[in-house]
């Protein structure tokens, strides 16, 4: 026999009976979310990088401390990549007597090649953006360095031995990243005066930067051509500002959360139908055995129509992943800045390759049952085969969703987190579960009839209640997840960015300063403008072994082996950091105490208990890391990765740093300022600020469509469980039919067995669903979170109500035929 | 088909249960044999033994010459395939497939070109070319037993086993198909061995024997 024609054939059938169509819609659904989310991720992913991209100027920027090797812009042309230079160093800019040191940075007219300059025609006057950059001899300098030399435009500055003309204010730098407080004035003038400055000189410090910028394979594949062991330091779009980094990495977060659960969901879903579709097929199976079919044979034709099954619904999961992605480009046309990038093939491969893997661990380990159809059973229906070891489906479905997980959402931890969490969460529903069956067993004889019959239903089938109540439980708690829980958080992530958020720093006030600055603010400025001490240290040592860049491997190590840090010193924690270990500060202050942010401790191997010492304006200063602290980057508010209680730092000379929120309508103010504290600096973060607000803007939204989909594999899930007592429920009530109940009592039964059913799994999905909520607030996005108590009116209703009208749906058969056509089928 | 000191034990929590005692049964080609006896008795045991699709606990079965006790679970579906038919108290048709598909399966199974012409004929032997396309459930009772029917003859089996073939039927019915089947094993020249408990069907056969508390007697 030809196995593969006669699978076919056996598949065509079986589709057209309608007993794969339930598997198919499970697969089609799961993996039409899973490509739309592909699809779409994909496209947005890219363009919020290339929003991300014009924080950097470039899609990736090259910087040595010594010309960038020719080789690599013969790479980058082959590559057909655009290219742009430019050399920044420091120098001393000259005005008349006034001599002020900048950050010069000489630019090629390609420059910037993501985003756009922005220039002002006078001081804090309404700016706009430019594609130009400045012309030979002419020079733009930001509103420090024009107020620190001041000179108003058309004036002439020297730099070098090159006379140049200031004709701009430099308003907007989109690769002015790094430090925001560690950088000097801004001065930009045109590459082709370097030569003639006479400024770069043999061991002159001029960092050499080449930007990059094109498609983002040949950005790829470029960027694996680059030795990392010269001295090039590489810095993609991830690497820029933290406040993006932080912005991305949470929306892939979340993304992936999606993505993970539908999976999973999904992957129930097809367990469950398939173990329906392999018990109404022991006779079919039966039948074949004893016309003398092989079992392999049998096991074969089987696998055949499963994997035709994944490709065919895998297929059309793709295209239907495809439109749906499609469709939510119209509809996001409007909130989007810019239009998506088309769609790339991959989630193609990806949508089949995860329809195959689905397949197989959550059907095919139902499917291996019909191998142990005795053929016996044509003559004794009740020699069913043994049921597979669930530990062992769990093993098999916990393994796919490892090897599928991080694939979809690229993180191990979330993975773990939401593996743990769906386990617990099953294993909750099941326990608590059980209890509440066995009670129902005790009460249901003192019910009533409809009642009575209900619960008695529930209470009988315990195995299978149990399974509908996990299956049916997960759904629902996944569903109030997406529904009430993400609204909770993401509006909570979202107003990290209130409008109030700082949108201006102070720096450089002297500590005499202090009152009259926090008098002048209290005048003018709405809101709290806390000043806060800044001392310039290095780190020397660490339990008094020397810091040496050499002992780290990481680039980011190494350069913070070498730089100051700003250090603060404070009595109370700032509102917006959390203490991961260790106490404020301890009640005994003999010795020096520091509380260093967790993710540069790690960077650095530093713990809690370590030594550190500092060296401060020549002096050194030891003291105990007694805390390590989480720092909300993302919130603009002015904060330090290394703090000390006020009696360490207080006798050392600083400044002081101030952040506050000015609405552009107010920036009269900030004229004013610089009148009243000329040596006061003032940044404005508006445009940075802007930006991440419509990266975070852009995740939400996608994050909210992504989410519907997973919102339908949850309801496939609760059809599936549904469905899996169907035949057994079709059977009783046409027997109970037949011994004389009418229509509404059936009906009633029917109903009240679906409202317990309903009212068991809600219940125990919002409690499910709040302590994931805690959790994932607590551990993941380290949010605050009070809990939604409209959870627990939420879940037991629409549990109840999806419950009822799917489970009326399905039985409706029987309401509505006779019941000798159902009792005759059996 | 030959049968030598079949017996059949089975663990129940009372102990160990012997079904059927050192079993001695012959029948030779062409010839229809019915084994009758009240439920529970150990005639549908019996009946699954002889067909190969059980194994016992000790004797030997030989069908069409080859000694399925020494073949494993893949050599005796080999002889079902080869040389067997069945026909069931409850019909046993696939729900998925239509009475052609039905019929066809077995031709199928044996990689005929044919198979749905061959099925054709056969359904129409049973009078039934009129409800190709039906469903199992668009069926009668008697409908669905000849579309089994068909089937069973279909592989143009050497034996052809029977298990109450008429249980599920009524009079009339029954006895409509119980000629269809004799008429279709006499055209076809199969060996029949029928189950049943009905003692004018088992009339029809050439020979009975009688199961009773486990043991075989001729009647």
């Amino acid at each position: 026999m030809n196995t593969f024609k006669f699978a076919i054939r056996a598949f065509c059938r079986d589709w057209r009976s309608g007993e794969l169509r339930l598997i198919g819609l499970a697969i089609l659904i799961s993996i039409t979310c899973l490509t739309s989310v592909s699809f779409f991720t994909d496209r947005v992913k890219r363009a919020t990088e290339i929003q991300a991209t014009e924080l950097l100027a470039a899609d990736l920027v090259l910087s040595s401390a010594s010309s960038i090797p020719d080789e690599y812009q013969q790479q980058a042309s082959k590559n057909n990549l655009q290219i742009s230079y430019n050399e920044s160093f420091r120098s001393v800019v000259v005005k008349d007597d006034k001599l002020e040191l900048a950050e010069v940075k000489a630019v090629d007219e390609h420059y910037p090649l993501r985003g756009k300059l922005r220039i002002s025609d006078a001081l804090f006057a309404n700016e706009y953006e430019t594609s130009d950059a400045p012309r030979s001899g002419e020079a733009w300098l930001d509103t420090r360095l024009s107020q620190a030399l001041n000179v108003e435009l058309g004036d002439t500055i020297s730099l070098g031995a090159l006379n140049l003309t200031f004709s701009k204010i430099l308003t907007y730098e989109p690769d002015r990243g790094g430090d925001l407080f560690n950088i000097a004035p801004r001065l930009l003038f045109n590459r082709s005066d370097l030569a003639a400055s006479q400024l770069i000189l043999p061991g002159s410090r001029v960092r050499y930067r080449m930007l990059v910028a094109g498609e983002q394979n040949y950005i790829e594949s470029f960027r694996n051509t680059i030795d990392t062991n010269q001295d090039v330091r590489i810095q993609g779009i991830k690497d820029a500002r933290p406040e993006i980094r932080t912005a991305l990495v949470r929306a892939e977060q979340f993304l992936g959360l999606a993505a993970l659960v539908s999976i999973a969901l999904a992957g129930i879903a097809i367990a469950m139908t398939s173990h329906r579709y392999a018990t109404r097929h022991f006779d079919n199976c039966a039948i074949m055995r004893c016309m003398g079919l092989p079992q392999n044979q049998i096991m074969k034709i089987y696998i055949i129509q499963l994997l035709l099954l994944a490709l065919v619904a895998g297929l059309s999961g793709c295209l239907f992943g495809y439109f749906a992605q499609e469709g939510l480009n119209q509809i996001m046309s409007g909130i989007m800045e810019k239009a998506l990038p088309p769609p790339s093939y991959k989630p193609v491969i990806t949508g089949l390759i995860a329809s195959l893997i689905t397949v197989s661990a959550f059907a095919l380990p139902q499917l291996l049952r019909l191998r142990e159809v005795s053929p016996l059973r044509v003559l004794r229906q009740d020699l069913a085969p043994v049921p597979v070891n669930h530990y062992i489906l769990y093993l098999i479905a916990i393994i796919a969703l490892v090897i599928l997980s991080p694939w979809q959402s690229g993180d191990y931890q979330l993975t773990l987190y939401t593996l743990t969490g769906l386990c617990l969460t099953a294993i909750i529903l099941a326990y608590v579960g059980y209890v509440l069956i066995k009670l129902l067993g005790k009460i249901h004889p003192h019910l009533k009839l409809a009642a009575h019959y209900g619960l008695a239903n529930i209470s009988r089938r315990t195995k299978q209640s149990l399974i509908q109540i996990v299956g049916i439980g997960l759904g629902v708690t996944v569903m109030l997840l997406l529904t009430l829980v993400r609204t909770d958080l993401l509006s909570n992530w979202q107003h990290r960015l209130p409008d109030n958020t700082p949108n201006y720093f102070l720096i450089n006030i002297q500590p005499e300063q202090v009152d009259a600055v926090n008098n002048y603010l209290a005048d003018h400025i709405k809101g709290d403008a806390k000043l806060y001490p800044m001392i310039r240290g290095r780190l020397i040592k660490i339990n008094n072994k020397p810091v040496n860049e050499d002992d780290y491997a990481s680039p980011r190590a190494k350069r913070l082996a070498t730089r100051n840090f700003n250090l603060s010193f404070m009595e109370e924690m700032q509102a917006d950091n959390k203490l991961v270990s260790g106490e404020w500060w301890p009640v005994n202050r003999e010795q020096h105490n520091f509380s260093v942010e967790e993710g540069i401790a790690e960077t650095l191997g530093i713990q809690q208990g370590d030594k550190l010492t500092y060296l401060i304006g020549g002096k050194e200063l030891t003291g105990k890391v007694a805390n390590l602290r989480w720092v909300e980057w993302d919130s603009f508010n002015v904060n330090f990765f290394v703090v000390s209680n006020p009696e360490a730092l207080i006798e050392y000379p600083g400044t002081y740093i101030s952040s506050f929120y000015l609405p552009t309508t107010e920036r009269s103010v900030l004229i004013d300022l610089i009148k009243t504290f000329p040596s006061i600096t003032i940044f404005d973060v508006d445009a940075i600020l802007n930006q991440v607000r419509i990266i975070m803007n852009h995740v939400v939204s996608t994050i909210e469509f992504v989410f519907i989909f997973t919102l339908l594999t949850g309801l496939m899930v609760l059809v599936a469980a549904i469905q899996s007592t169907q035949d057994e429920r079709l059977h009783e009530s046409a027997l109970m039919r037949a011994l004389g109940a009418n229509r509404s009592q059936i009906l009633s039964g029917l109903i009240a067995e679906f409202i317990f059913l309903g009212l068991i799994t809600g219940i125990l999905s919002a409690f499910a669903a709040s302590i994931i909520e805690l959790a994932l607030a607590e551990y993941i996005f380290k949010m605050d979170l009070v809990i939604n108590p409209w959870i627990w009116l939420a879940g037991p209703l629409a549990s109840c109500l999806l419950i009822l009208l799917t489970g009326l749906y399905g039985t409706r058969e029987i309401l509505a035929s006779s019941p000798m056509r159902v009792l005759g089928r059996a | 088909m030959q049968a030598n000191k079949l017996g059949k034990q089975v663990i129940s929590p009372e102990g160990t249960l012997t079904i059927l005692d050192n079993i001695n049964l012959s029948v030779n080609k062409g010839e229809s044999l019915a084994i009758v006896g009240v439920s529970g008795s150990g005639k549908s045991t019996l009946l699954g033994l002889l067909a190969g699709l059980d194994t016992p606990s000790s004797g030997t079965v030989i069908l069409d010459g080859h000694d399925l006790s020494r073949l494993d679970e893949d050599g005796r579906a080999h002889i079902r395939s080869q040389s067997v038919g069945f026909i069931f108290q409850s019909f046993h048709l696939l729900p998925n497939m239509t009475a052609l598909e039905n019929v066809s399966l077995p031709f199928e199974l044996l990689d005929r070109k044919d198979a749905e012409l061959q099925a054709r004929e056969h359904l129409q032997q049973v009078g039934l070319s009129h409800r190709l396309q039906h469903y199992p459930n668009q069926l009668s009772g008697g409908e669905q037993q000849r579309v089994a029917i068909a089937r069973a003859f279909a592989g143009t089996p050497s034996i052809l086993f029977a298990d109450e073939p008429t249980g599920n039927l009524d009079q009339n019915t029954a006895q409509q198909i119980i000629e269809l089947l004799f008429k279709l094993n006499r055209d076809n020249e199969t060996t029949l061995i029928m189950v049943t408990h009905d003692m004018t069907i088992a009339d029809h056969c050439e020979r009975k024997v009688v199961m009773a508390g486990g043991e075989l007697n001729e009647s």
